[in-house]
């Protein structure tokens, strides 16, 4: 099963190899994995999309909380959380194709950033299978160009994760 | 201002004067107690040398290669609870050091490792003997750090040995490149360290413990699994407070060895691949069982699944939350230190009453009336268990023994019974031929007086051998048991049980003389092969307490380790000796 896991580390050079380092030296897989400083710019937030038995993910967690530097982790998947992750999608939109890239930008309430003669940028955010959806949705050769930032993950209403 | 004017102009006044970075590193290495070093000198560590010279607080032993300085640091380490701490030089110095680093790291060994590294302006320009030691040693410590201001050093080499130290116990790496060691800053050693990151527990969750307790109360066939963990954490009394109380029987891991008296009535012998006929059908068939600080290893279970197959309950005491339920899921799990546990199991015991396990007793001591570590006494060739046997007699089973890895290590295992922990020095996580010897100069440094012997093979002893000379230069009077099969016999032994008798490349033709070669190394070195010349030339050595002797045992070519779990069986599915 898919899992969403939050971990908040030390700001330190190499905290994100011990902790990448981790997953592939132990066989862990890794969807995708974003990370920034947090409000208190002595720590950064990881979020990390993997897949696994909850066996694995037990193990996941565990060996995360043993690096010296990992201050906390959740496994937001275990209760309510919002996802959202934000892809750049160059298309081409020569004068055949504006309208209807247009239109299914807004149906996915993505926004044109950028335009040429010959291409749209559009800017969509949501969770994983809602990028997945528009790319799917699109002409397949229309694509020219996509950039995703990975998932990025909060727990709902009052579940905070905090030093 | 809560205090005003006054405090301050004291503090103007006594200003401390600024040291330089490699001062900083020593007068950390006195505040931590370090009595030795062990180390390699080259050029990114040179200004730490210059100060270790002009002090002699902490003593530095100069090894003849950087594996050595980490074995030795090791041994040190494992045979007196202190932080072994060794010190080389950037790029080959490091990567040398890696194999004993890894080799702590697995057995969870408390070791401060600092290494020099090239000036911080030449990182990442491919410098002369540039290596990225955080990188390449990542995987195999606990923690490490580079320093790349003087002012962060001191902190950090408190972090170190605090790290290494607390919690479940591990090496630690400090890399500190050459410019670091020659800027200045004040220096204050810090008392303390706290790391939000960072807080290892000590006390066991108080339910838990309680429903550990009652499974232990209700056991019909309790088996008790200790490890490595009772080593590490001195908990060999509290343990053996608990087995008195409950009279049940109880097995050690390889690492384990020691943690609970090797003669008691009690101890069922080693587990696992090579352990006892009646510890492994114990671990199999009871009811209940304790493991406390062992890793459930794949050289001790065997395979899962078929440990599985028998219906148990499991209690497992680690301090470590990853240890547990990693390759056997257990029912009652309890994260904690191991004394501080023990101690309330033994509070919440005092009271009840155990099971009558007179039963499960009888069925233990017909398991062990099997005998399954027999071997021909009366062989024309020295047996290796019998060598072990006269080993163990001579040295009154007193004696600190390291060991080498394969077929001796294990014997030395089977038939060197510990009464005491720290006595017994293996690597059993990595198994690292080479470690013994530089282990064992160790051991006499940090026991000055004690008897200490490594058990070795020919193949095994030529891995690190160059230490005989740091042996002679110190006067380290290491009793060298050699059991020469001119094979690497676990191979050997493996490639006779599943490769069809074919010995790829486990035969090594052009063995050196051992005694010539011990001799120069100016010790001394005697050749045995036959049994009536074992016991007098064991008794010759060992009254020899200022001198290394190396002793060469031919012993017999063919003889194999039993029982044996083969790879991927399970744990009752041993093959057992042919003499029985
Ligand atoms: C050739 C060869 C053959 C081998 N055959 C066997 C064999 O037959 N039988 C065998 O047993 N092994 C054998 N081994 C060794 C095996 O590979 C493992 O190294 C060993 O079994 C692990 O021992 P352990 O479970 O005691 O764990 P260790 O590696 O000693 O780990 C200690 C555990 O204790 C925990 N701990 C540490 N400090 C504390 C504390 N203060 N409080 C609580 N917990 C703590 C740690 O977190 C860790 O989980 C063999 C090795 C070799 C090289
Ligand atoms: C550094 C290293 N290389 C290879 C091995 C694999 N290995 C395990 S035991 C062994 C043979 C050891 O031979 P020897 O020292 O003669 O001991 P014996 O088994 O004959 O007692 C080998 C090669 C190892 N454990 N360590
Ligand atoms: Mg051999």
């Amino acid at each position: 099963m898919k899992h969403i896991i939050s971990i908040l580390v030390e700001n330190e050079a190499g905290a994100l190899s011990r902790i990448s380092n981790m997953f592939s030296a132990r066989g862990y897989n890794i969807e995708s994995l974003t990370v920034a400083p947090t409000e208190d710019a002595s720590m950064s937030r990881m979020t990390v999309v993997t897949k696994g038995s909850d066996d694995v993910i037990e193990k996941i967690t565990k060996q995360l909380n043993k690096l010296v530097e990992v201050v906390k982790v959740v496994d937001l998947s275990e209760a309510e959380h919002i996802e959202r992750e934000m892809m750049l999608i160059k298309v081409r939109a020569g004068a055949k194709e504006r309208e209807d890239m247009k239109r299914m930008a807004d149906i996915f309430r993505g926004r044109v950033i950028d335009a040429s003669d010959n291409t749209y940028t559009i800017e969509l955010t949501g969770d994983g299978a809602k990028l997945d959806a528009f790319i799917q949705a699109l002409d397949q050769s229309a694509i020219l160009e996509t950039v995703r930032t990975g998932a990025s993950g909060i727990g709902r209403g009052n579940r905070i994760l905090r030093a | 201002m809560l205090f005003p004017t006054q405090g301050n102009t004291v503090m103007d006044r006594i200003k401390t004067a600024e040291l330089t970075g490699a001062e900083i590193v020593i007068r950390c290495l006195q505040a931590e107690g370090v009595d030795y070093v062990f180390g390699y000198p080259g050029g990114a560590v040179l200004w730490i040398y210059d100060e270790l010279f002009k002090q002699d607080k902490v003593r530095h032993v100069l090894v003849r290669h950087e594996q050595g300085a980490a074995h030795a640091a090791d041994g040190y380490s494992r045979s007196s609870h202190k932080v072994g701490v060794c010190l080389v030089t950037s790029g080959p110095g490091l990567t040398n050091a890696v194999t004993g680093i890894a080799t702590a790291y697995m057995d969870s060994i408390p070791m401060v490792i600092l290494s020099g590294q090239v000036p911080t302006h030449a990182i990442g320009e491919d410098a002369f003997q540039e290596c990225d030691a955080v990188g390449i040693t990542r995987p195999c410590v606990k923690h490490n750090f580079l320093v790349r201001d003087v002012k962060d050093l001191a902190m950090t080499i408190k972090k170190a040995f605090h790290i290494a130290t607390t919690g479940r116990p591990g090496p630690v790496l400090v890399d500190i490149p050459k410019d670091v060691t020659t800027h200045k800053c004040e220096f204050h050693y810090p008392e303390t360290v706290s790391m939000r990151s960072y807080n290892p527990v000590k006390k066991g969750h108080t339910g838990q413990i309680k429903k550990a307790v009652q499974l232990l109360l209700e056991a019909k066939r309790p088996m008790v699994y200790s490890g490595g963990g009772v080593v590490l954490a001195n908990a060999a009394p509290q343990l053996k407070a608990l087995m008195k109380r409950t009279g049940f029987p109880i097995t050690n891991t390889l690492m384990g060895l020691g943690g609970y008296p090797g003669t008691d009535a009690q101890f069922l012998g080693m587990l696992g691949m090579h352990g006892t006929y009646e510890s492994n059908m114990a671990m199999q068939h009871c009811d209940v069982l304790l493991a406390i600080g062992a890793r459930f290893d794949d050289r001790v279970i065997g395979n899962p699944a078929h440990f599985a197959q028998n219906p148990r309950k499991i209690i497992h005491i680690d301090i470590d939350p990853s240890s547990i339920s990693k390759r056997v899921k257990v029912d009652v799990p309890i994260v904690g230190n191991i004394p501080d546990v023990l101690s309330e199991f033994l509070g919440l015991l005092e009271k009840s009453k155990t099971q009558d396990i007179k039963a499960w007793w009888k069925q233990i001591e017909e398991w062990r009336g099997k005998d399954c570590l027999k071997y021909d006494r009366n062989a024309k060739v020295i047996k290796p268990q019998f060598v072990l046997e006269k080993l163990y007699e001579v040295t009154g089973g007193e004696a600190i023994i390291t060991s080498d890895v394969g077929q001796h290590q294990m014997w030395a295992a089977q038939f060197y019974k510990f009464e005491q922990p720290r006595r017994w020095i293996n690597s059993g996580g990595l198994g690292t031929m080479g470690f013994g010897l530089p282990a064992a100069m160790g051991a006499v440094l940090a026991n000055p007086g004690a008897t200490v012997a490594c058990v070795t093979g020919e193949s095994s002893i030529q891995m690190c051998l160059q230490e005989l000379s740091t042996c002679k230069q110190y006067r380290l009077p290491v009793k060298i048991i050699n059991l020469n099969n001119k094979y690497m016999g676990m191979v050997r032994q493996w490639q006779q049980f599943f490769h069809g008798n074919r010995y790829s490349e486990s035969y090594m033709d052009a063995l050196p003389d051992f005694v010539k070669l011990a001799e120069g190394y100016g010790h001394s070195g005697v050749l045995i092969d036959k049994p009536a010349d074992v016991e007098p030339a064991l008794r010759e050595a060992f009254k020899r307490k200022k001198d290394l002797v190396f002793l060469d045992f031919l012993t017999d070519q063919t003889e194999n380790v039993y029982p044996m779990i083969p790879g991927g069986k399970g744990i009752t599915e041993m093959i057992l000796s042919e003499d029985l």
